[in-house]
Formats: C-alpha cells, sequence, structure tokens
C-alpha cells in the first residue's frame, strides 16, 4: 500500500484537473451574468468582462426589480409551485414505477408506454385544451393549476427513470420482506424507497428545473399579479424595443439562488444514498 | 414472484398506479390527443371540416411545407449527433471522474459542474449572444488577447457556423443531465463489488471499463434515450438565441422550432393549428419510432445486474 | 401540502375580495404587449382616466412581446382574457374580429375622430366596420449622432449618392461605425432596412396598392431596387454585423460608438434618456435631388373590446375615452416616437418627435408594403423579407435572387383580385 500512495496522489491531482478545467467552462461564464447583474448598462455593454468598480458599480437593476413588482411574493409563488409539483411527482412517479418494474400484469408494457407518450409531445401543444379544463374548474390564476399541469408534465420522465432504476433493486431483498410478512406497500415505501434515494434526487433535480424557469404556463394559466412566479415576473423587464438589461440580469440572477439551494439539499441525498448503500 | 398465489387479486398495483394514471391522463394526455387529432381536419371554406391525412400530404407534399421540415429535421439530426458526440461522453467522464475513491471536494464539484443546467434559457441566451458578440464579446477579445483575433468569426449570424455553435452552448447547458444520471448509477455501485476489484488489482481506467462501465449500461442507454426526446423536442434555447425564425437562413431551424411558427404562428404569420397538429405528430412519431427501439431492442437486450 | 395549498389559495381569495372596497366597482383588464409602457399608463394614463371615472378601476397587464399574439389567442379561445385588447395592426386583429373575440366599435362614440386611412390597420377589408379604436404610428427614417457629425464636419444627407458619399467618409475617419444595424435578427434588416428606404423606389402608397392588385411584381425594378441599395450596407456596418443583435445596433449608437442608426420613430425617448450627445433625424435619401419624397408612417397599436368580456359597457367608455384627444396627447408625450393617429391637433413637446412627424407634412406617407393582405397565406410575405433582406445584406444573396424567392412565395397562394379571408389563429 504505502509504495502505491505516491501514484495515488498523482492520480488523484490529475483528477483534480481535470474538474477544476471543466468547473472553470462551466462557472465562468455564469459568473460574467452575476458580475453584470451589479453593474451599469453602460458598463455592462462596454467592458462586459471587468469585475463592477466604483465607477461602475450598481445597484439600478436591483432597485428596480424591488420597487416594480412583489418579487417577494413572485418567489414565494415559484417555490410554493416548484415543492407542490416536485412532491406530487416524486410520490405518484416512484410508486407507477415501482408497479411497473416490480409486477407482471397483463397491461404492464402498454402502460410503459402510454406513460411515457408524456415524453414525446411537448405539453404545450396542449394549452388550449388545457386552459378551457381550467376555466372550467375555476382554476385560473391559482397555483393549483400550475402544480396540476407541472405534475401531469413530470411524471412520464420520472416514471421513465425511475422504473428503470427500480430494476436494479435485489429482489431477494423484497422477497426476503415478503417472507417477513411486509405488505406490498410497506416493501415499497421501507424497503425500496430509500435504495433508490439516488435516482430519487436525480429525478428531482430533473424535475424542478424546467418548473422553475417555465414562461408559459404560468403567463397563460396564471398571469394574475398574486399568482405570478418568478421566471414571469423578469419578463416585464423585456420590452417590446427597449430590455431593461440591468433588471433582467438582476432578477434572474436572484432567481438562480433558490433554485440553487434546492438543487444542493437533493444532492446531499446523493451522499446519503452511498451511506445507505454501505450499511447494507 | 411466480410462488405468490394467482387467484387473489392484486389491488395494490392498481394503487399504485391510479394517481399518476389519473392526473397524467386528463390534464396531460387527453389535452395533447385532442390537439393531435387536429392533424385530420382543416378549415375548408370557413368550416372546420375532416380531412384525413390530406394535411400530412401537404406537409411531405409540397415544397412550401415540405422544404421548411426536411431542413429542420436535418438540422434536428445534427443536433442530435453531436449531443451523443460530445454531450454524453463528457458527462460520463465528468461522473466517472466524480465518483472517484476518496476524491475530497465533490459536493463543490458536483454543484458548480451542474451550475449551467440549472438556469433559464433566457440567462444561457442572452449570456452566450454577449459572449459571442462580435461587439463587447468576450470571445473575440480572449482571442485577441492571444493574437489570434482573426480566428474570430461571428458565428451565430454565419450560416455554415450557427448551428454548430448553438448545439455547443447546449451541450455546456445540458451537460449536466447525464452526468447527474450515471453518477447516480455510479454510487449505487455496491462497494464491496469495487473492493474487490481492487483487491484483484483491478484500478484507475482499468477498473472503470472492465468493473463499472458494464455495471452502468443500461443507465447510458437510458441517457442516449431521453438526449434522443430531449433533442427532437428542444426549442427554447434556439428560440432564446436565434429567434423563431430560426436564423440565419433557418441554418439553426430544428423541428421545435417549425412547429413552433407554423403552430403558434409568428409576427404576421398566423399560427395554423390543423397543419401544426400534423407536425407535431409527424415528430411524435419519429421520437415513437426512436423510444420503441429502445424499450424493445436496446432494453430488452440488456443485461442488468441487480444490486 | 394539499391543506397548504388549499389554505394559501382561501387565503388569496379572500385577500382580493377584502381588497375591493364596498362600492360596485367595475375593473377593466387591459392586455397589451407594450411591457415598456408599464410606468405610463401605471403613473399617467390609468390615474388621468379614473379621475373622472371613479367607477372604474383600470389593470394594464402587459406579456412579452414575443409571446404575446399566441398568449393572447389562447385566452381568447378559453374565455380567461382580459376586457380589452391591444391590437396589433392588420390581419392578426383581423382574424380574431372574424372569429368574433373582438367587438365591433364602428359606432362607438370618438370614432369619428379618426379617418378612414388611420382606421386601415382595425378595419374589415371593405371599411365598413371597425374593430379597435387607433392609437398610434410610428415612423421610419434615420438618427444621428449630432456630435459626430459636427466632429466630421458632414451634413445630413438627402440624395442617395450623398448618403453614400458621407458614409464613405466616416468610414475613412475610421472613429465611428457608420451605420449602426445588425442583421442577426432579421427584422432590423427587413423593417429599418427595406421598409426604410423601400417606399421612395416604390412610390409609396401607389406601389404598395399597385402590388396588391397585382399589377406590380417584387421583381419589379421599383421592388428589387431597394434590396440592390441594401447590398451595398454591408461594408458600412460593424464588424461582425452578422451576428449583431437589436440590443446591439441600440447599444453601439447610444454608447457614442456609431454615426447613423437606421431607426423608428420608437427609439426617441430611450435614446434620449440613453446618450449623452444630441441625436439629430433625416429622411430616408431620395435618388435624385427633387423627387417626392415617401415615408412609411406605420400604424403600429389600437385597443378593441374582447367580445366576451362581462362589462362591456365600462370598456366602452374607457375605449370612448381612449378615442379622446385628451389620451392621445397623454400617449404621444409620454411615449415619444408613438404618433397619435387621431384628426385633431395634438402639442407634442420632444423636440425630436416634432421634427419626424413633421415629415408627414413634406413627404408621401405609407404603410409596410407587406402587412395589408400579403401576408394571409403560406409561405408568410413579412416573414420572407425578413430572411431575404437579411442574406441580402449578409450577401448570401444576390438582390435578384431574393426578389424572385419572394415573389414565387407569392404567387404560390396569392391569386389578385380574389379574396383571402385573414386565417384565424
Amino acid at each position: 500500500m504505502s509504495t502505491r500512495a505516491p501514484t495515488q496522489r498523482v492520480r488523484l491531482a490529475l483528477v483534480h484537473l481535470a474538474l477544476i478545467a471543466y468547473t472553470l467552462i462551466a462557472v465562468l461564464p455564469v459568473l460574467v451574468v452575476v458580475m453584470n447583474s451589479f453593474k451599469t448598462r453602460r458598463a455592462i455593454f462596454n467592458a462586459p468582462l471587468e469585475p463592477p468598480l466604483p465607477s461602475t458599480a450598481s445597484l439600478a437593476g436591483y432597485r428596480t426589480v424591488i420597487t416594480q413588482g412583489d418579487f417577494l411574493l413572485y418567489f414565494q409563488n415559484s417555490l410554493v409551485v416548484t415543492i407542490g409539483s416536485l412532491f406530487f411527482v416524486l410520490l405518484f412517479g416512484a410508486m407507477a414505477a415501482f408497479a411497473l418494474s416490480e409486477y407482471r400484469f397483463r397491461l404492464n408494457t402498454f402502460l410503459g408506454l402510454f406513460l411515457a407518450l408524456g415524453i414525446m409531445v411537448p405539453i404545450r401543444l396542449g394549452t388550449v385544451a388545457i386552459l378551457q379544463m381550467m376555466v372550467s374548474a375555476g382554476l385560473v390564476n391559482t397555483l393549483t393549476a400550475l402544480v396540476l399541469v407541472y405534475t401531469a408534465q413530470g411524471l412520464p420522465l420520472a416514471v421513465f427513470i425511475l422504473s428503470e432504476f427500480m430494476r436494479g433493486v435485489s429482489d431477494d431483498l423484497k422477497n426476503a420482506g415478503r417472507i417477513d410478512g411486509l405488505s406490498e406497500y410497506r416493501i415499497f415505501f421501507v424497503l425500496v424507497l430509500p435504495l433508490v434515494r439516488p435516482a430519487l434526487a436525480t429525478v428531482a433535480v430533473f424535475t424542478m428545473i424546467p418548473i422553475w424557469n417555465d414562461l408559459w404556463f404560468p403567463l397563460i394559466l396564471a398571469p394574475g399579479d398574486a399568482t405570478k412566479t418568478v421566471t414571469l415576473g423578469a419578463q416585464i423587464f423585456l420590452g417590446q424595443f427597449v430590455t431593461n438589461w440591468e433588471a433582467v440580469l438582476s432578477a434572474l440572477s436572484l432567481a438562480i439562488l433558490p433554485i440553487l439551494v434546492l438543487y444542493l439539499l437533493f444532492s446531499r441525498q446523493l451522499i446519503r444514498g452511498i451511506t445507505a448503500g454501505a450499511v447494507k | 414472484m411466480t410462488d405468490r398465489p394467482k387467484a387473489r387479486p392484486r389491488w395494490h398495483i392498481a394503487v399504485f398506479l391510479a394517481p399518476a394514471l389519473l392526473v397524467y391522463t386528463v390534464v396531460m394526455l387527453v389535452p395533447l390527443m385532442q390537439t393531435l387529432l387536429l392533424a385530420l381536419e382543416n378549415v375548408r371554406d370557413g368550416q372546420r371540416v375532416f380531412v384525413g391525412l390530406d394535411n400530412f400530404r401537404m406537409l411531405f407534399g409540397d415544397p412550401r411545407f415540405s422544404e421548411g421540415f426536411w431542413n429542420a429535421l436535418a438540422n434536428n439530426v445534427y443536433f442530435f449527433v453531436l449531443h451523443m458526440l460530445i454531450q454524453n461522453p463528457i458527462g460520463i467522464s465528468l461522473a466517472a471522474l466524480l465518483s472517484v475513491p476518496r476524491l475530497r471536494g465533490v459536493a463543490i464539484y458536483r454543484t458548480a459542474l451542474f451550475l449551467p443546467t440549472i438556469l433559464s434559457f433566457v440567462i444561457v441566451g442572452f449570456l452566450w449572444k454577449l459572449l459571442l458578440s462580435p461587439l463587447w464579446g468576450v470571445a473575440p477579445n480572449l482571442l485577441g488577447a492571444v493574437g489570434l483575433k482573426s480566428l474570430f468569426a461571428p458565428w451565430l449570424g454565419q450560416e455554415a457556423y450557427a448551428l454548430t455553435t448553438v448545439s455547443l452552448v447546449s451541450i455546456w447547458q445540458f451537460v449536466g443531465i447525464p452526468m447527474m444520471l450515471i453518477y447516480a448509477a455510479l454510487i449505487t455501485i455496491p462497494n464491496e463489488v469495487i473492493e474487490a476489484a481492487e483487491c484483484d488489482g483491478i484500478t484507475g481506467l482499468k477498473q472503470f471499463f472492465k468493473i463499472k462501465l458494464p455495471l452502468i449500461l443500461p443507465t447510458i442507454g437510458l441517457v442516449g434515450v431521453l438526449t434522443f426526446v430531449g433533442n427532437f423536442n428542444a426549442f427554447d434555447l434556439i428560440y432564446a438565441m436565434q429567434g423563431a425564425l430560426a436564423g440565419p437562413n433557418f441554418s439553426t431551424d430544428i423541428l421545435g422550432t417549425y412547429l413552433y411558427r407554423i403552430f403558434f404562428g409568428f409576427q404576421l404569420q398566423a399560427g395554423d393549428r390543423y397543419m401544426g397538429a400534423a407536425v407535431a405528430t409527424a415528430m411524435f412519431v419519429i421520437i415513437l419510432i426512436g423510444v420503441c427501439f429502445y424499450l424493445f431492442v436496446i432494453q430488452r437486450r440488456m443485461r442488468r445486474y441487480q444490486m | 401540502m394539499k391543506t397548504s395549498m388549499l389554505k394559501a389559495t382561501v387565503a388569496l381569495a379572500t385577500l382580493a375580495a377584502l381588497s375591493s372596497p364596498a362600492l360596485a366597482q367595475t375593473t377593466l383588464t387591459i392586455e397589451s404587449w407594450r411591457n415598456d409602457d408599464l410606468a405610463t399608463w401605471q403613473e399617467k394614463i390609468i390615474p388621468a382616466f379614473e379621475a373622472k371615472h371613479p367607477d372604474i378601476k383600470v389593470v394594464f397587464s402587459p406579456t412579452a412581446p414575443t409571446e404575446y399574439n399566441s398568449a393572447l389567442s389562447a385566452k381568447l379561445d378559453a374565455g380567461s382574457a382580459g376586457d380589452l385588447v391591444a391590437c396589433r395592426p392588420f390581419d392578426a386583429s383581423l382574424a380574431l374580429y372574424d372569429k368574433k373575440q373582438l367587438a365591433d366599435l364602428s359606432a362607438l362614440p370618438g370614432m369619428e375622430n379618426f379617418s378612414a386611412v388611420a382606421k386601415t390597420a382595425w378595419s374589415t377589408d371593405d371599411g365598413s366596420q371597425t374593430f379597435c379604436v387607433p392609437m398610434a404610428a410610428v415612423l421610419h427614417g434615420f438618427m444621428y449622432n449630432k456630435a459626430a457629425f459636427a466632429e466630421l464636419s458632414v451634413q445630413p444627407p438627402k440624395t442617395e449618392a450623398e448618403f453614400f458619399a458621407l458614409l464613405d467618409k466616416i468610414k475613412e475617419n475610421g472613429t465611428y461605425v457608420p451605420l449602426a444595424m445588425g442583421t442577426k435578427d432579421q427584422w432590423e434588416a427587413a423593417t429599418m432596412g427595406y421598409q426604410n428606404i423601400g417606399p421612395n423606389y416604390w412610390k409609396g402608397e401607389e406601389g404598395r396598392k399597385a402590388l396588391i392588385e397585382g399589377k406590380q411584381k417584387l421583381t419589379d425594378a421599383d421592388w428589387e431596387k431597394p434590396f440592390e441599395t441594401l447590398a451595398k450596407w454591408g461594408p458600412y456596418l460593424g464588424d461582425g454585423f452578422e451576428a449583431q443583435t437589436y440590443p446591439d445596433s441600440q447599444n453601439l449608437f447610444t454608447l457614442g460608438r456609431a454615426a447613423i442608426y437606421p431607426a423608428g420613430s420608437w427609439e426617441i425617448a430611450t435614446f434620449e434618456a440613453q446618450a449623452d450627445f444630441e441625436i439629430g433625424a433625416f429622411l430616408p435619401p431620395v435618388q435624385n435631388a427633387g423627387d417626392t419624397c415617401y415615408i412609411s408612417d406605420h400604424p403600429d397599436i389600437a385597443l378593441g373590446l374582447n367580445a366576451a368580456s362581462p362589462n362591456q359597457e365600462a370598456a366602452k367608455t374607457f375605449l370612448s375615452w381612449v378615442a379622446s384627444p385628451e389620451f392621445a396627447e397623454i400617449y404621444a408625450n409620454a411615449a415619444p416616437g408613438f404618433f397619435p393617429l387621431i384628426d385633431k391637433p395634438v402639442t407634442l413637446e420632444n423636440a425630436l418627435a416634432k421634427e419626424i412627424v413633421a415629415w408627414r407634412e413634406q413627404c408621401q406617407p405609407t404603410i409596410r408594403s407587406t402587412y395589408q393582405i400579403l401576408s394571409r397565406g403560406t409561405p408568410n410575405l413579412e416573414n420572407e423579407t425578413w430572411t431575404a433582406s437579411a442574406n441580402v445584406i449578409n450577401g448570401t444573396e444576390t438582390p435578384q435572387a431574393a426578389a424572385e424567392k419572394l415573389q414565387k412565395g407569392l404567387d404560390s397562394w396569392y391569386k389578385p383580385g380574389e379574396a383571402v379571408p385573414a386565417k384565424a389563429n
């Protein structure tokens, strides 16, 4: 072991080097956006690479964002919608994925394909029918309408990914549970769900991003001021001829934060997944 | 499973499936089907009538529609090939590097590498248009700093390069998806397997290719099919960067942008729900073929190891 | 989760109920693509109206311009659109009227303040019914950096020869980019390029009507020559203009790095706010000194009534006010460059706006050639013109080829003299 240590260290150093290189590619451009949100319009375009200097620093963008519209409420709406939809997508999606990957029954293949149809057609095409439904249900300008749509939109991908991962869960474990007299529900909630936690976290991350960033359905289903989401709220700065870039950049920079926090929360599940596996 | 009594009604299957099926069918599938069925109708003399497959005949036969469609399809195939050749190998490599045992700072890397994926299209579009702008762009300045200014071109405005450039931006944005999926698969590999391999002296790259890769092949298949579906439904990034007309001269037009113009219209062009539904149906069939190929050919043949 | 959401919904509903005052008040919601006007409406227009009509409350609710048409169409179909809707000119609104989603406003008190020409963009093809109250038109021309012109001691050009001589001089000097325009977004090339200089070639309304009647073709010299002129613009645009976007062009000019900006009058307010030099304007140059000049004076925005609105009476009260000189004056001065279409005298305060609006007296006004009737089919002439104009300036298509392609596209569906219904969304 001691003779291997130096090569091990070199190897780890190389890995770090590669990861740092790609990290720069991924992060530097984003830093440009955040940095520019603290600058004046003139400075954004005259020297986009320059960090905000005393002469070019400006909080005008943030000031506009705070005064124009109720962004605190918009953030709250986005969070309610994203977390609400996420909860239902994960719960319903995992249940359905478990049924499809665990049991053999007549309609299994058909239902699998049926659910997968949803990832093949953009839901945007159903706009008019969905809006009509929400109008007749009296759900226009409610966050419930958005949660319903996003739950439906997220389910196909969730089922698709989760059933792939659930097929990898050991049969022996589940059968042992059955012999111990556990009900199918307990097997699912107690045995299987913890084991696929990394996959659940992954699905959660994939599901929340398009929901958080979606512009179309908030615009159509809940454009009212009380139900506006952050992404829709930031659109107010994109004019027909004039775009208030300071404000757009500020609003969108702010909008990165909550989803970044959500991402951190979920990706911690990945680590827990590993330890859970190790304990087993 | 076979030893369970067959006769007992297995209600739990229905309970597991019902919520997902209900929400999905009512809120998504029925509205979508209503729309896709419009592909069989059109307006004649101000009346909405059933026209059978006429819309498809027009889509594939009338150069006013077919030229745009084939152009978009060809561009879309190129877009997909670039993602498969660049995005997925990078994603797999990053996941492999992240899962190297005893590596410190994984959480930081994982967050940083995933950052572009959580950004909205508005940001990504603005960001890369700014970086690549010939006027204030970072790209010309950086190249200029190392004396290579002549290498810079207004790529986003040139027919020959625009599509490649936009594809690379899309890859930059979405590389986090394959990375996360593969990473989730890699860390599910039990430690015993890895330790056994290390005892046999199989480490490093050899360990990855001999031990881990076969174990994560199903996930790589999944990544492949998700890339296919995502790319053939892509729309927002091109729309944010190149506009609905997917310029210059439609060189970045993919099926999603083509569909958008026909279905929702653009500027003075009125939306045409009937032809739009026909385009959507054609896209749907293309994606369905790809997904069925995955479900019935690739997924069934894949050897799956339970862990 | 579910209960907390329910609670939130209930709480919001109660809040909404509480915040509306006890006396019976009607609330009108306006749908518009003019995000840019939000402050104007909130601070000037709505207070002015509400002061006179305390029983009516008005909410201005704009949508990002690129999503406006499709979002509005979906909301009208499903019945969740606002009471008043901003009308795009010509077919987009005509189609909504044909679908009976916009109400007939021909008899609205105040409509008599508008001439038939002012109402064209929002009337049926035969002009018998009008469905939106005209609000504003925009003019095309060129804006220039007065400080830069003084520095180079050059004068605004009158003829095309002078125009190109001027561009050569600015280019030679090298301090300024001669023309601030890019082709990346395509519409700049078509709108600020082709439609800006074109009317001088096709003689404004005369050519535009002849094209609709089929007496002229896009391949005729009058229609192809503007492309030939545009093809000569390339060398005077900034480095890498192929990837220069519309905001890039605006910033290039207002940051003082370009001398001339092919413009629409809507830029006045922002340019004056952003630039630290004085801005002047000149007409699209004519071919020979003394030629009659033609300018694009294009109807841009109007306000219509959602036929399904439950507040028809209140909405009509508001629309009548929008048709009054009082509104015209507030709007024209709050958004300089959006010129009123009303037949009454309106006092403008902005000097540059006054200078530009005076062109209406000097030259023959016309509207953009592709807007009326000719963009009703597939391929869409307006969109094709965007692509063609950008291609011509980029040098990837010859003016002849561009003109032929446009005419071929038009021929494939348009038969002059036959009625083409505006297509519903």
